[in-house]
């Protein structure tokens, strides 16, 4: 193929818009910071949208500009991996509402100065929408798999109960079809620690390069808790203490699992804004896919004729067994073709982005089934 | 690869081009041979987990679940078939699952070990003990069938419900053996069925 500015790494663009949004509002323009990965074939029939979780980006298998690590998904996206560049065409696009190069709350208003709180408040089906621009862009005219894990697998579904013409599969990993009330109960603490840091200022603190730093910490130091299993925890850093060789009777960082916490905290800052982490919380706690359809999920993939494959963690307590189980239900009700199976792990949640080769092996099977 | 002769018994007699359903499908010959040879829409449902991964890697769609709990969320008559394996005698409510196989399947067939076998009368009359055969193998504390039946019992249970049998056969090993000596002879039986 010639050389196509719309196909590579670090690539951007801004769509005249405008999308209309959940919430009423539009936005307009609409910038959608994306990468690709190998070439569409002849009839545009190997394109893969991978959707990324709430604090990933498009960086899927490529060096993160910000922190230098490698990809977020180099296991399972790669050469010799079960998606391919050398057999696929692959897409990843920052969410919108992120703050990797996609319009978010510290994107420029029309007034030139950052959105901030006037950003409006999005859901995963605008996120959605916004990857629809994207795929028209692009040329691709239908998604020969959608695959995403956690908010990414949210994304997957809201694909396949909004555009099931534009999709020929969907792979679903350690997701749900709706926030309970824990997962909203987590988030809001997240969302107070922001709001409680006195440098967050009503969202306006981009002019200060001042921004609060503290307040996000402490939300991903929560929010890494429900990442990780009881047991991993213990098996990682049990009682043992950081550094020293008793307790100081102070409120240092004693225990090495606070030590760890704290480097989690304070690495994430580095590369997330904290207005961005509000909007796509919130739109996550929004997400409820049976809502959207009279509160029977089973409607959403009323005659779908897309094939699904769905995987939960056993330890995973963020979106556990019974939420994939549900969705499997409905797809089981509603006649579409569904593959599920629960692995084994110790790794709580975040299990699906660390060396997992029955995930792997699923994965491959399913795509290449699929004729991938 | 050769099919298990019980599923080679259902493979040859499923309508090509039909919808089935497969409880405890295990990796998924079955399901495969069907999809293969006879262009079939097969789903399945397994328990074990690395089952169904090796399912799922053939191409084939299956979901993790107990056919106790999980036939529940299956729509009524979604299915021209219902496939029952060598699963029955494993379940903990046969009944329930035979009457939930005839609500998602037009049909069903179910395959089960023959607990009348002359080999396992012979070792309970003279052994005194469980037994454990080649189609038995595994010792009382440790098998997964927790509801033995025999073929009697079976044909018994289809008269007082009321369920219609369309076709059965009886294997000695892996050779066809007569419905009239079937529950002294046979190790195996496959029952098409329907409700009447």
């Amino acid at each position: 193929m010639k050389h196509d500015a719309r196909f590579g790494p670090r690539r951007s663009v801004t769509l005249p818009g405008p999308l209309a949004l959940d919430g009423g509002q539009t936005l307009a323009p609409v910038t959608i910071a994306y990468e690709t990965y190998g070439a569409l074939d002849a009839d545009r029939a190997n394109a893969i949208l991978i959707c990324h979780a709430l604090t990933g980006d498009q960086y899927v298998a490529s060096e993160h500009p910000l922190t230098g690590k490698p990809g977020w998904w180099t296991r399972m996206v790669g050469e010799g991996k079960p998606i391919d560049p050398a057999r696929h065409f692959i897409v990843c696009a920052n969410v919108l509402g992120s703050c990797l190069g996609s319009s978010g709350p510290a994107s420029a208003a029309a007034d030139g100065a950052p959105y901030a709180m006037r950003f409006p408040v999005i859901t995963i089906r605008d996120m959605v929408r916004a990857q629809m621009l994207l795929m028209e862009h692009l040329g691709v005219p239908a998604w020969a798999a959608v695959v995403g894990g956690s908010m990414g697998g949210m994304q997957v579904l809201q694909w396949a109960a909004c555009y099931p013409e534009r999709v020929r599969s969907a792979i679903v990993i350690a997701s749900t079809a709706r926030h309970s009330a824990q997962n909203i109960a987590f988030h809001e603490v997240g969302r107070q620690a922001i709001m409680a840091d006195p440098k967050w200022r009503g969202g306006d603190y981009y002019e200060s390069d001042d921004p609060p730093s503290a307040g996000l910490a402490v939300a991903r130091m929560a929010a890494h808790i429900t990442y990780l299993s009881e047991a991993g925890l213990t098996e990682k850093f049990g009682r043992r203490l950081q550094g020293r060789e008793s307790k100081t009777f102070g409120f240092d960082a004693d225990f090495q699992v606070e030590s760890y916490l704290r480097h989690q905290g304070i690495s994430f800052v580095d590369r997330f804004d904290a207005n961005s982490y509000l909007y796509i919380t919130r739109a996550m706690d929004y997400f409820d896919l049976a809502e959207e359809h009279g509160g029977r999920l089973a409607e959403a993939f009323r005659g779908s004729k897309m094939r699904f494959c769905l995987v939960s963690f056993d330890t995973d307590w963020l979106y556990p067994t019974r939420e994939s189980r549900a969705v499997v239900q409905a797809l089981n009700a509603a006649g579409a073709a569904a593959s599920f199976v629960e692995l084994s792990s110790p790794f709580g949640h975040d299990a699906f982005l660390l060396d997992a080769p029955e995930l792997n092996r699923v994965v491959d099977g399913f795509l290449r089934a699929g004729g991938l | 690869m050769s099919l298990r002769p019980d599923l080679a018994i259902i493979a040859d007699h499923v309508a090509p081009g039909s919808r089935v359903l497969d409880v405890g499908c295990g990796d998924g010959a079955l399901m495969a041979a069907l999809r293969d040879r006879a262009r079939v829409d097969a789903r399945g449902i397994e328990i074990d987990a690395a089952n169904v991964a090796a399912a799922v890697a053939r191409g084939l769609s299956v979901v993790q679940g107990d056919a106790d709990v999980d036939l529940a969320g299956y729509p009524t008559q979604a299915f021209d078939y219902a496939i029952l394996s060598q699963t029955l005698q494993t379940t903990r409510a046969p009944d329930k699952v035979l009457d939930e196989l005839l609500r998602i399947g037009a049909r069903a067939f179910v395959s089960f070990p023959n607990f009348a076998h002359w080999r396992v009368r012979l070792s309970l009359l003279w052994g005194g003990r469980m037994p454990v055969t080649r189609t038995l193998p595994i010792a009382w504390y440790a098998t997964p069938n927790i509801h033995h039946v025999t073929i009697d019992d079976f044909r018994a249970f289809l008269k007082e419900h009321g369920i219609v049998t369309e076709g059965a056969w009886f294997l000695a090993g892996d050779r066809l053996t007569s419905a009239a000596a079937a529950n002294f002879r046979a190790e195996h039986a496959v029952f098409l069925i329907r409700r009447g």
